[in-house]
Formats: structure tokens, C-alpha cells, sequence
């Protein structure tokens, strides 16, 4: 599998506070006020996958660390534009070398896709300068043919899924 | 015939004799076995002579054929429970055992009583056996040599375990002894599925411990064994290892240990380094903390080194320097580990803390950014909560006591650090000081104060604010006088004080921060007499003011009062001085008010406000409810009185404009009969056993303003009140009597007239009474309330009443106020009406059938989950039609109903799916949000259903969560996230 077997790529990652479950408000309780899609909002659908499968330094099956903890996601680097129906999510790889990059891309876009209305138009990004193929990464995850054929790839598809299981 | 005595086994032998000495060794052995059986029924009565005999013949019988071997042995298992058994025969039958017999090769069962033979020896003869010296150790080691049957190999080491804990003799084959029991660790054991013998796995491995680290013996051979083990990639062969070391350690001393210590450290570094699993760190830091305890345990003699020292130089070495790098993930294991080591002695402390906690503190002031000094602080704060463990700080060994100035300067700069997060683990530092006695100076004592008085009062975050409070409050019973001299008048000083310049809403929160403050540090008897008064003037000077936020204010004030009189309800003293001081007053202030109110009605009065008197409901409750019955009784009988006859002389004020009559017709008396609240919060939280003085005429005035009043509050208090009462009634007469009454005076308000609404909130109170207690007429009642059901225009209010029957409710009946509540009532009414209900249901007029559903749904959603998923399969299809129902109160507890239904029981809900997905679906868009999250919530649990059942409508439910996807809500939103995501997983490989 990816990273099976590799050597560890970073054995003593830097590892950043998660930012706690999003408290409730009173505006969110009452059953009149809409409440619009925020930055908050995308940052935590795509903040807490479970990485642990693409990973593999920081496989703790039992904590898996989330992509926020990892520093990947910030929601500094998410934003949404509800009226205009944008989203876009810069994610930034633990390694400039890192061999992931791509699948953790794809897990990123799969899971907006699954979790967004369809009125939005998605686009997911290595935050510049942080990656050593960003281009050609990028350009894999514009490519909506192959994201769709990504994900007819079933050993892809696997890792994706994995990714996105819901943590125990 | 041998048994009763009328044959000897001499007889038997010899009627026997043919058959014992036949050439066939079927028939030989038939008649062996027949011998042994006779002798296990009778080992007890044999003669000795008779034992010597059998004895001889059997050990000879010890070389005859295979085939009859087992019942030799099921013979010889019989003599050796024989107490009569000469000296010398015990060994005389196990050297021919161990030289005659290959046990290994017999079956399971003889060999099992082989070993029967061995234990009951051991028993018996234990000198004896000892006399065979080490050839008895060795015999059976032979004997259990390649043993595999998990059975025999229980008794087996339970043997070896006599052996080394009775000192027998090992001699030479120490190695062999080891090598014959270890080679089973560690233990790979699966019971068979459907095993009869019911042996798990954690028996041998637990049997298997006890053996292997009985002995310093086996050390040698052991630790060398346990450090490869520790390598292994099976968890479980690690967590057995790990286990079996810590055990061990309880044995072993310095000389042990010695020679493995470099490799010990370095498994349980590599270990707590690398591992993934918390069980596996936790079981390392175990370890490593009974090893530090072992070495620090150990007696030296005066010319060997202490390996303490070196053991923990050697950890300090390699975990020390990953303390400076407070963002790298080996930080944590690094101090866990150090953590581990030194809280197993005091030395063991003193030699790490001397070297870490000066480190920490210098990481600290060279790490600027608060999340590193946040997990600097915590790491500190691991090292000092250590320290607890050994109580006071010793003079001159604490390497604490000379850091306490930079200890106390680097907490105190975490309490004024603008990050929350640090200042939360400061709070926490400055409990773990306070609680360390010595340590804090006077001066550093009242500055601790001093920065939670500053947390607690100003500090913006909330969080903080509490923990500084909660802090004050576990450290007040400490240091009693500083708090009580130095926080509370500070805390009163602010509360009294009138400030211009700051915006009223400032204020107003202020005030809060500083009745909670004053509440939270009220853990003190001391204390609680400082605050109590400074909470009853405050609530005197509240109540006076005629603002609009006035009655929030007085609710605030309640609220404190109540969390002190549930601080002191453990100490009796403490009770009744809050009691005597509480209850009186706040009467008084309430009766003034009432009285007020009658004769000028115009004067707004916010302690006669209904949410006022229900936030003093709980304070004169949890006031009452600890009172011994000697003091209940002597404040009841000032109580009643000022409530049936208005006499007043105990109230702290004793001038009121007018008489205190609440029971008395009259328009103006409206405001008086509202305190009925307060007496219902007394009364009814006495215990069972304090007599209440004019009971009977009680329950009627109760009774006839529950009826009679036009105030919804009151008659519903009236009616709570008379309910708690006849709650706690003894059985018999009186009380059929006054239940009697009750009905006469329930049934015509029932039946018509204005005050429909009244008599159905006394039947409802009444039944919930009688209900709890299992009283006879609680069926009748309950019947009545069924019928109410199919009543237009009383029966949605029935239905909820179903509830309010089902639900504990806070301040009348439950356990808390020493109501009669048997534990299973919940089941018994489900099992005594349910039927009725869904019978009802069936009967009843369309635009009726909502009531008995929304009545049902109360029910069951109250009932314990386990009896609900048993209950199920009666009931689904009439959930499943409730579902249906337009009313949103029934749809959201059917939902909540199924959703754990889901969950546990799969197979039956898979019977349904089709409509629990229809049904889910339409309910997604249904115009009320918590409708929308509770069928959400449980298209989600579908997703638990077996995946061959949902996949057929996995495309049509993907396909329908995208709308939801789209809510309006956010909190809707995301159930509709999770929901569809797991269903995209159903079938995907991956999930």
C-alpha cells in the first residue's frame, strides 16, 4: 500500500493543537435565522479526515493524528464564498517531498464533493511554494476526467475511503 | 456393598480375582477399572493394611499393558487421597510413575490425573516428598514435558508454582524447569468456539505469569526471553511481556536486574518512541515505573553501586533534550517516560526532578510562544503533581523548595499570558501548588489570591473565569483564613459597587462573575459563614430595585445561593447554619414582599415573579433535604404554622403590612398563594420519617386551592405539593381517605366547567404520586387518564402529561427529596399500559390518534434502552405509522426512538427498511429543524443496517442527502454531511 513498508518519511513530525469541536450558538439554534456556509464550515469537513492510511509516519490506529493537527489544512487557507458558490482550500504537504501529496489532495476533493451542495464549484490546491511537483499536482486535481477516473480506480478509491471513514 | 461397610475390598479383590488377573487385557483392565471406581467411592474408609496392598497391586499393575494403564492410574488417584497412606508409599508411587509411565503418550484425562496424583501428594506428604530431594522436580518435569492440552497445563503450573513457593528442591534443573514452562510464553491460546471447559486465554497467560515471575531463580533465563519478546510484532506478545517484567519486578532486586538493564531501557524506549498503541505506552511506562521502584527498594550491600543512579542517568540522557523541543512529537513520550521513572520513590524523584525541573523552567522563559510554554507548563506541571504523592515538601531534600521562587514566577506568568489555553494549565499549577503543603510562602499565598481573584472577576474568557473560580474553591478548604479574609471582602467590594463609567452590560456580567465567585468559593464552613450573608444582603438589595433586569438579577443571586447549600449538605453542622440562616430569610423576604403586594398592588415586586420563586425552589430544597429528622422536625413546626395560620414570630423581619394567609379566599390574597412554592420546596424535600405537624388539614387546603385557584402557578404548585405529601403518606386509612377526597373533588372538574385544565394537572400529579410508590389505585387513575386521551380538548394535554408521568422531575418526587420511587416503575407502567395505548389507538377517532401516539412515544422514550429493543417488535409497526403523524412532538420522539433502535437491533429493523428510508427522507425536509437533525441522525444509524440490505437504495439516498446538504442550517447541515458520507462508503472498498 502507499507508504507500506517505506521507511518513516518524518519520524518526529511538528504537531499543532486541534481547534476543538465549533461551539453552538443561540443564532444556530433558532429554527428561523439561516445560517450561511463559512470558512469554519468547509475547514472542518475537510480538517478531520483521518489520514492515518496516507501517512504512514503517524499511523497511531488507535489516535490517528487529523490533517489540522498535521498542519495541512488551516482555515486560514479555506475560503468560501456562499453567494457565489466558491470554495477553495489551499492544503500544504508535511514534506516538500512528500509522496502523498496527490492522494491527499484527491481524499480533500472527494470529500467536498460528497459534502457540499452541488451549486459549488470546488477547488483544491497545494498552498504555493510548499510542494516540489505543486504544478503538476494541481493540475491532477483540476482535472475533473481524472478525479472521475481516480475514483474508478478501486485500489485509489480504497485509500480515498479509508481516508474518509468516519474515526473510531 | 464396600461403601456401607458389609464388604471389605478384600472381598472385592478377591471376587474380582479372576478377572484381575485374566490374560486377556481387555478384561483385565474392565476389571481394574471396576476396582478403581469402587476405591474412588470409598477411598475413605480403607485400613491402612488395605491401602498398603492396593498400593503394592497397583504400582505393579504400573508395567501391564496400555490398555489398562488409566485405570491403574484412576486407582492410584483414589489411594492418594487416602489419609492412611503409609510414610514412604507417597514416593514409592511417584518414582514408579515417573519411571514406569510416558505420560506424555497418554490420553488428555489420564494424563490429567497424573497430575491429580502429583497435586494431591504435594498436599499431603509435602515432607516426603521432599525427601526425594531434586529427582521429584525432575520426575515431573518429565512428566510435563510437550504437555499441550490447555486444561492440564492449568494444573501443571499451578504445580510448578508449589514447587518454587514450598521451597521444594530444584537442584540442577533449574534451566530445565524454566525452559519446560517458558516455552509456552507467550501464550497463543484461541478457545475453540462453543468450548465447554470455559478456559480463555487470560487464565494461562495469568497461570503462566505466576510461575514464570515467582521465582529470582529464573531471572537469568527470563529478562533475556521478555527483551526479545518486547521486540515482537504481535501487540499481544508485547503487552504479555511488558506484564510479565512488571511482575517480576515485585520479586527481583538489584543483582536480577543488573546485568539487563541497558537493554530494558532501551525496549522501553524504542517501545514508547515508536508505538502507535496507548496500550502499549501505558504498559511501558508500568514497567518502567516498577522497575525504578525495584531498583529503588533494593538493600546494597556497602560495596556495590546503586544502579538506581545509573539506571536513571541513563533515561535522563536520552529523554532530556527532546524536553527542549516542546513542538516535536517525542516531547510527550519523552516526559512520560521520565514521569514514569520518578514516581516510583522519592529518591527516584529527587534524582530526576533535580535534573528536569531547572531545565523546564529555563524552556520555558527561552520558548516564547504560548503553545510551547503550554506544553512546557503541563510537562512542569506532570513533575509537581508527582510530588503530592509524597505529601509534604521536605526541607532539606527538596530540590522543590529551592525553585519554588522561579516555579511561582513562571505560573504566574502563565496566569497574565494572553492565551487562554496556558492560562487554563497555570490554573491547574497553582491547584497542584496550593495542595503541596510548605511549599507556597505567605506572600506567594496571598498573590495565588490575588491572580484568582483577577481570573475570576475580569478576565474575558469564560473558561478561565471558571477554572479560577473552581480552582479558588478546592484550595479554600486548605487555606480557609486567606480566603475568607482576603477574597471575600474583595469579591463583596465589587459586587457593592456602583461604577458609572462602565456600560450597564459590564456591570451586569461583573455582578455575575461575582455571585459565582462567591458561590464557588464557599467550600469551607468558615467560609460559607462569610458568604452566606454577603449573598442574603445582596439579594435583600436586588430584589429592592425596580429595573427591568431586575429579575435576572435575583435569579443570579438564587443561583449561587443554591450551589453553597449543596457545598454544605455533606457536613451536618454546616447544613443546619445554612438552613436556620437561608430558609428563614428568604421567607421572610418573600412573605414581606406577598404581604407588600396585597395591600399595594402597584409597587412591581420581582421575588413574587414565578421565575424568581422557582429559582428559590431548589435553594430551600437543597437546604432540607440533608437536615437530620431532629432538626427537620423542629423547623417544620415553625414552617406549617406560618403557612396555615400566618404565624410569622420565627421570620428574621417580623413587621408586615398585613396577615400571611395564603390558604384564605380573597383577591388580594393572590400573591400570597404563590408561596405555596416555597412551602412545597420544603415540605415535600423532608425526609420520610419527620411527622408533619396538622398534616391532614395540609393535604385539604392543598387539595381545594389546586382546584379552586385560577393561577396555573399555583394550582400546579398546590397540586405538586399535595402529590409529594401523599407520596410519602404512610399506607392505610388516612391516606385512602384523603386520595378519596381527592378524586371527589377531580372527577366533576374533570368532567366540565372552567377549571378542565386544573383537574387534569392534579389527576396527572396524583398518579405520578401513586404510580412511583406501586399504590393500588394508580391503575384506576391511569385508566382515567387513558380516557382523557380521546378527549378533544384534553387529551394533546394528556398526552404530555405522559411525560411528565415518565420523567424525573426536579424538584418534587424523585429520590433526591426522599420520595417513595421503586426502581423498575418505568417498566411496570409500560408493561401495565402500553397495551391499553396501543389498543386505544386503534379505537380511537381520527383526529384523536395523534394524543395516544405522543403518549406512547413519551413512554418508551423514557424506558432503559435494553427493555426497549426487547420490547420492539410489538411496537414497530405502530412506530412506523407514527412516523406519519404531522405532529412534530411525536415525529421527533419516534425518531429518537428508532435511532438507537438502529444501532442495537439491525436484523429487525432490516424487516423494515424500505419504509424507515421513505419515511427518514420525507422527514429531512420537514419545516422544523430538530426534526430535520433527529431524521438525519437516524439515516445515518440506517447506515448500520447489514450492507447487502441498503445497498439497493444507496443511489436514492445519496441522491436525496444532497438537498439537506444545502440547508439553511448549519446544525442540519452537518448531519447531513456525515449522514451522506457514510453512505457513500456502504459496498466501497476502503470503508
Amino acid at each position: 500500500g502507499p507508504g507500506g513498508g517505506a521507511p518513516l518519511e518524518n519520524a518526529n513530525p511538528l504537531i499543532y493543537r486541534r481547534s476543538g469541536e465549533r461551539p453552538v450558538t443561540a443564532r444556530e439554534e433558532d429554527d428561523e435565522l439561516p445560517d450561511s456556509i463559512d470558512d469554519r464550515e468547509i475547514f472542518d469537513i475537510s480538517a478531520f479526515l483521518n489520514p492515518a492510511h496516507l501517512i504512514r509516519s503517524i499511523n497511531d490506529p488507535e489516535h490517528p493524528l487529523t490533517l489540522e493537527e498535521l498542519n495541512v489544512v488551516e482555515q486560514v487557507r479555506v475560503k468560501v464564498n456562499d453567494a457565489e458558490s466558491t470554495v477553495a482550500v489551499e492544503f500544504t504537504p508535511t514534506i516538500p517531498h512528500c509522496s502523498m501529496a496527490t492522494l491527499i489532495g484527491l481524499s480533500i476533493k472527494v470529500k467536498l464533493i460528497r459534502s457540499l451542495p452541488e451549486r459549488f464549484k470546488l477547488d483544491v490546491h497545494i498552498t504555493p511554494g510548499t510542494h516540489a511537483s505543486e504544478h503538476a499536482v494541481n493540475k491532477q486535481l483540476a482535472d475533473k476526467e481524472r478525479v472521475a477516473a481516480a475514483l474508478e480506480n478501486s485500489h485509489l478509491l480504497e485509500v480515498v475511503n479509508q481516508c474518509l471513514s468516519a474515526r473510531s | 456393598g464396600v461403601k456401607d461397610g458389609s464388604w471389605t475390598v478384600l472381598h472385592l479383590v478377591e471376587a474380582l480375582g479372576s478377572c484381575l488377573e485374566n490374560t486377556d487385557p481387555r478384561t483385565r483392565g474392565r476389571g481394574i477399572q471396576l476396582l478403581s471406581q469402587a476405591l474412588l467411592q470409598c477411598y475413605s474408609l480403607l485400613q491402612e493394611k488395605e491401602v498398603l496392598h492396593l498400593v503394592l497391586f497397583y504400582e505393579n499393575r504400573l508395567q501391564d499393558h496400555h490398555l489398562v494403564i488409566p485405570s491403574v492410574l484412576q486407582g492410584l488417584r483414589a489411594l492418594s487421597m487416602c489419609e492412611v497412606l503409609s510414610p514412604g508409599l507417597a514416593v514409592s508411587v511417584l518414582k514408579a510413575i515417573f519411571q514406569e509411565v510416558h505420560v506424555q503418550s497418554l490420553l488428555q484425562l489420564d494424563r490429567h490425573t497424573v497430575y491429580s496424583i502429583i497435586t494431591n501428594f504435594m498436599g499431603t506428604r509435602e515432607e516426603e516428598l521432599k525427601g526425594l530431594g531434586a529427582d521429584f522436580t525432575f520426575g515431573f518435569i518429565q512428566v510435563m514435558d510437550g504437555e499441550k492440552d490447555p486444561r492440564n497445563l492449568l494444573v501443571a503450573f499451578q504445580i510448578v508454582r508449589d514447587l518454587i513457593a514450598k521451597n521444594y528442591a530444584l537442584g540442577p534443573f533449574v534451566e530445565e524447569l524454566f525452559e519446560v514452562t517458558s516455552c509456552y510464553f507467550p501464550i497463543d491460546f484461541t478457545p475453540p468456539p462453543n468450548d465447554p471447559h470455559g478456559i480463555q486465554r487470560e487464565d494461562l497467560i495469568l497461570s503462566l505469569r505466576a510461575v514464570l515471575a515467582s521465582t529470582t531463580q529464573f531471572a537469568e533465563f527470563l529478562l533475556p526471553l521478555l527483551i526479545e519478546k518486547m521486540d515482537s510484532d504481535l501487540q499481544s506478545a508485547k503487552l504479555d511481556s511488558l506484564q510479565t517484567l512488571t511482575a517480576c519486578c515485585a520479586i527481583y532486586g538489584q543483582k536480577e536486574l543488573q546485568e539487563f538493564l541497558p537493554s530494558l531501557w532501551s525496549s522501553l524506549r524504542r517501545e514508547v518512541f515508536q508505538t502507535a498503541s496507548e496500550k502499549v505506552e501505558a504498559e511501558c511506562l508500568a514497567t518502567l515505573h516498577a522497575l525504578s521502584a525495584c531498583l529503588s527498594r533494593s538493600v546494597l550491600s556497602s560495596d556495590t553501586e546503586d544502579l538506581l543512579d545509573s539506571f536513571l542517568s541513563s533515561i535522563l540522557q536520552d529523554c532530556r533534550h527532546h524536553l527542549c523541543e516542546p513542538d516535536m512529537k517525542l516531547v510527550w513520550p519523552s516526559a512520560k517516560l521520565l514521569q514514569a521513572a520518578a514516581s516510583a520513590s522519592l529518591r527516584a524523584y529527587h534524582r530526576i526532578t533535580c535534573s528536569v525541573l531547572p531545565l523546564l523552567l529555563e524552556q520555558y522563559t527561552k520558548h516564547p510562544q504560548s503553545s510551547q510554554r503550554r506544553t512546557i507548563l503541563e510537562m512542569l506541571l506532570g513533575f509537581l503533581e508527582l510530588q503530592q504523592k509524597w505529601g509534604h515538601v521536605e526541607e532539606d531534600e527538596s530540590s522543590l523548595l529551592s525553585l519554588q521562587a522561579p516555579v511561582c514566577s513562571v505560573v504566574f506568568s502563565a496566569l497574565t499570558d494572553p492565551s487562554v489555553q496556558l492560562q487554563l494549565v497555570g490554573i491547574r499549577a497553582l491547584t497542584v501548588l496550593g495542595s503541596l503543603q510548605g511549599f507556597l510562602s505567605p506572600s506567594n499565598l496571598e498573590l495565588v489570591v490575588d491572580h484568582l481573584i483577577r481570573l475570576a472577576l475580569h478576565e474575558e474568557d469564560s473558561q478561565s473565569s471558571e477554572a479560577a473560580m473552581e480552582a479558588a474553591g478546592s484550595l479554600a478548604p486548605i487555606y480557609p483564613k486567606v480566603f475568607s479574609g482576603r477574597m471575600v471582602p474583595r469579591v463583596e467590594e465589587e459586587l457593592r459597587s456602583e461604577r458609572e463609567e462602565e456600560s450597564s452590560r459590564d456591570h451586569c456580567s461583573l455582578q455575575q462573575r461575582c455571585l459565582q465567585a462567591l458561590a464557588a468559593v464557599s467550600t469551607h464552613s468558615s467560609i460559607v459563614r462569610e458568604t452566606v450573608p454577603v449573598l442574603l444582603q445582596h439579594l435583600q438589595n436586588v430584589q429592592k430595585g425596580s429595573e427591568a433586569g431586575n429579575t435576572q438579577d435575583v435569579v443570579s443571586v438564587c443561583q449561587s445561593l443554591h450551589r453553597v447549600a449543596l457545598q454544605c449538605q455533606q457536613d451536618a453542622e454546616g447544613c443546619w447554619y445554612y438552613h436556620q440562616t437561608v430558609v428563614p430569610c428568604l421567607l421572610g423576604m418573600a412573605v414581606q414582599a406577598a404581604t407588600q403586594e396585597s395591600t399595594h398592588p402597584l409597587l412591581s415586586k420581582a421575588l413574587l415573579e414565578e421565575e424568581v420563586l422557582a429559582a428559590m425552589v431548589p435553594i430551600i430544597s437543597a437546604a432540607t433535604t440533608h437536615l437530620s429528622p431532629e432538626l427537620a422536625a423542629q423547623s417544620v413546626s415553625h414552617v406549617v404554622p406560618l403557612f396555615l395560620d400566618g404565624e410569622v414570630s420565627f421570620l428574621p423581619q417580623n413587621s408586615f403590612p398585613c396577615s400571611f394567609q395564603p390558604f384564605e379566599d380573597g383577591e388580594c390574597l393572590e400573591a400570597q398563594r404563590r408561596l405555596v412554592a416555597l412551602l412545597m420546596a420544603f415540605i415535600c424535600s423532608l425526609p420520610r420519617n419527620v411527622a408533619i405537624p396538622q398534616q391532614e388539614r395540609l393535604l385539604q387546603e392543598l387539595l381545594a386551592l389546586s382546584c379552586s385557584c385560577n393561577c396555573p402557578f399555583t394550582a400546579t404548585t398546590a397540586a405538586k405539593c399535595f402529590a409529594g405529601l401523599v407520596n410519602k403518606h404512610p399506607a392505610g386509612q388516612q391516606l385512602d381517605e384523603i386520595l378519596q377526597l381527592a378524586v371527589n373533588r377531580m372527577e366533576p372538574g374533570l368532567a366540565e366547567g372552567p377549571r378542565r385544565t386544573q383537574a387534569l394537572t392534579l389527576l396527572l400529579w396524583v398518579t405520578k404520586a401513586l404510580v412511583l410508590r406501586y399504590h393500588p389505585l394508580s391503575a384506576h387513575l391511569t385508566d382515567r387518564l387513558l380516557g382523557l386521551l380521546g378527549d378533544t380538548e384534553l387529551g394533546p394535554a394528556a398526552a404530555d402529561g405522559f411525560s411528565l408521568l415518565m420523567a424525573e422531575s426536579p424538584d418534587v418526587l424523585h429520590k433526591g427529596c426522599h420520595a417513595d420511587v421503586r426502581i423498575m416503575f418505568r417498566q411496570r407502567f409500560f408493561t401495565d399500559n402500553v397495551p391499553k395505548l396501543v389498543q386505544g389507538f386503534h379505537g380511537a377517532n381520527p383526529d384523536v390518534k395523534a394524543n395516544y401516539l405522543k403518549a406512547l412515544s413519551h413512554v418508551l422514550n423514557h424506558l432503559p434502552k435494553p427493555v426497549l429493543v426487547t420490547e420492539l417488535p410489538t411496537l414497530l409497526s405502530l412506530l412506523l405509522e407514527a412516523l406519519s403523524c404531522s405532529d412534530r412532538v411525536v415525529q421527533l420522539s419516534t425518531l429518537s426512538c428508532l435511532q438507537p433502535l438502529l444501532l442495537e437491533a439491525p436484523q429487525i429493523m432490516s424487516l423494515h427498511v424500505d419504509t424507515l428510508v421513505t419515511k427518514f427522507l420525507s422527514l429531512t425536509s420537514s419545516p422544523t429543524m430538530a426534526v430535520r437533525i433527529a431524521a438525519l441522525r437516524c439515516a445515518h444509524a440506517l447506515t448500520s443496517l447489514p450492507t447487502t440490505v441498503l445497498l439497493p437504495y444507496k443511489a436514492r439516498v445519496i441522491r436525496a442527502l444532497a438537498k439537506p446538504l444545502d440547508d439553511k442550517k448549519r446544525l442540519v447541515r452537518k448531519e447531513a454531511v456525515a449522514a451522506r458520507g457514510e453512505w457513500f462508503l456502504l459496498g466501497s472498498p476502503g470503508r
